[in-house]
């Protein structure tokens, strides 16, 4: 962290076109009249993990709600540019929204339980795609369950409400209702925000064992969260995509000055 | 110095003065419950009696019961409350997740606030002319299409209300998941707001159970036992009205009686309301 950074402007690193999942390319966003990213052009590599750090409003949720146009939900919002996922634009207007959501799934900052049992709220995704038996359902759910560590503590109680769990189970229970659907690609929104140092570092946990199925995104104001979890990590500042490298070259040889202040907590 | 201690002692007599006044307009709002509440048990207790529940309304000078306008409140109150219920929860969905923020939505909003506090005499007139004069004849159905107007709006703003206050970051956990909102706001928007949604519909059923004025000219009374809703079909606030200004003691009494039970039932309705806005505030 002390070698003197590079006097650039930008650094953002190349990822191996054979392990692209999903290539953002010259990405603008507006919240009305706001432009809240600016020309953002990065990779996302397959089964890896990715943070997206920075200060608040420098657009890296924004970014994170690019990628399912979670955005398209409010009028007034606009992305512009390519995110190309398999190859396949994404942001190109004819694609299925609801399609799109299924391969790219999305955990939230606070835990968002549905008001129903545990077991539904991991089966309810799967049920809008596919018409599984009783069993296998329940294979499935049990699945999900333990890949988000969850299954031992509601293993007894799946027909008891999500909303009685602990804040740190509730957020494991959407992790587990998110990886239920098998997406390729997970958006994971400053996931442990809202949670306690053991839940949080359960869920880092959680993090880690996933990416061998999913190509996970994180957004985190947590730096040694992204700097434990992460294989890449993007540095944002004002909308702007600053670095992007891999994690452990980030943190320990920032490219760029404003990389260095951010990390070094100069600043933000 | 003595500037500064003026202040302090003109602040306070300020304060004291205003909580004072505070104080006072609550007591007087509430004795003048109590006044009509004792009134009303005083005076409708004593004429309950199984006949009460048995008995058709009687003529002057016979004896008799409520049992035929207590069957018909309930159902044009149930009437009305299907179609309240059916129009005001879409309704307020619309505004709540689709209509926010547009022109159409404010317009919409505005028009069931001005509904809101319509006078009922008015819709019952509205009523009148567009179900009772074409017809020629007052029906029990007439009534609850005046009823459902008035609760319509009562429910469309809680409804409204209360899918407002479900966090934006559950609506978006669904569509996260690829339902679409439509999807999401039927199976879990609905689900987590169903207490607020329940407490509106008993809050516009209290609203009209005691309402006369509608009635008046929708459905008016019927002496006798009558099920078919495209008649006139008693019901208890009417009975009220008619009995209450009559001459003849047993009438009167009846009166009493059934301002009473109406009394009870909103009482009554009011307190599980409470109770459930209380559940959903915990949960």
């Amino acid at each position: 962290m002390n070698t003197a950074p590079q006097d650039l402007e930008t650094s953002i690193a190349r990822i191996d076109a054979a392990q692209v999942k999903v290539d953002v390319r010259g990405l603008d966003f507006y919240y009305g009249a706001t432009q809240a990213l600016k020309s953002v052009s990065l990779a996302f590599a397959r089964n890896q993990v990715t943070a997206l750090i920075g200060p608040s409003g420098c657009g890296k949720s924004t970014l994170l709600r690019t990628l399912n146009r979670m955005y398209a939900l409010y009028p007034g919002q606009k992305a512009t540019g390519e995110i190309v996922i398999d190859g396949e634009n994404v942001l190109g207007s004819g694609v299925d929204l609801a399609r799109l959501r299924a391969r790219v799934g999305m955990v939230f900052q606070k835990p968002t339980p549905f008001p129903m049992s545990v077991y539904d709220n991991v089966a309810y995704g799967v049920r809008l795609y596919e018409n599984l038996s009783k069993a296998d359902m329940d294979v499935r759910v049990e699945e999900s369950l333990t890949r988000a560590a969850l299954w031992d503590e509601v293993k007894d109680n799946l027909r008891g409400s999500g909303l009685g769990l602990s804040g740190g189970q509730q957020q494991r229970l959407c992790v587990a209702r998110g990886v239920a659907v098998k997406p390729e690609v997970l958006l994971l929104d400053e996931p442990t925000s809202a949670l306690d140092p053991i839940s949080s570092a359960r869920l880092e946990d959680t993090i880690s064992q996933l990416k061998t199925d999913h190509t996970i995104v994180i957004v985190t104001h947590n730096l040694g969260q992204a700097a434990r979890v992460s294989d890449h990590t993007g540095f944002m500042y004002l909308g702007e995509l600053v670095e992007f490298g891999p994690t452990d070259a980030v943190f320990t040889r920032p490219a760029t000055r404003r990389t260095s202040d951010y990390i070094t907590g100069r600043f933000g | 110095m003595t500037d500064r201690s003026n202040l302090m002692i003109r602040r306070r007599i300020k304060n004291i003065v205003f909580t004072g006044f505070c104080w006072a307009v609550t007591a007087l709002a509430l004795i003048a419950l109590a006044t009509i509440l004792w009134t009303l048990v005083g005076r409708g207790i004593g004429g309950i009696n199984p006949d009460i529940f048995i008995l058709a309304t009687p003529a002057a000078g016979s004896h008799g019961g409520l049992a035929n306008a207590i069957v018909g409140s309930i159902m044009m109150c149930a009437m009305g409350m299907v179609i309240a219920l059916v129009i005001g929860i879409l309704a307020g969905t619309w505004l709540a997740e689709y209509g926010k923020g547009t022109a159409y939505g404010s317009v919409v909003r505005f028009l069931n606030d001005v509904l809101l506090s319509a006078p009922s005499i008015l819709v019952g007139l509205f009523v009148y002319e567009m179900l009772v004069a074409p017809f020629h004849g007052f029906s029990a159905l007439a009534g609850a299409v005046a009823l459902g107007l008035l609760a319509t709006p009562v429910i469309t703003r809680t409804t409204e209300d209360v899918l407002s206050l479900q966090p934006a970051l559950l609506r978006e956990s669904g569509v996260a998941l690829g339902a679409p909102l439509s999807l999401v706001i039927r199976e879990v928007l609905w689900r987590a707001a169903r207490g607020g949604i329940i407490t509106g519909g008993l809050l516009a059923f209290a609203r009209i159970s005691g309402e006369t004025a509608p009635l008046l000219f929708t459905d008016l009374n019927n002496q006798f036992f009558e099920f078919n809703p495209t008649h006139q079909i008693a019901n208890l606030p009417v009975v009220i009205y008619n009995f209450a200004n009559g001459a003849d003691e047993g009438l009167r009494q009846l009166a009493w009686v059934g301002a009473l039970l109406i009394a009870v039932t909103v009482l009554g309705v009011t307190i599980v309301a409470r109770f459930l806005t209380r559940e959903q505030g915990r949960s």
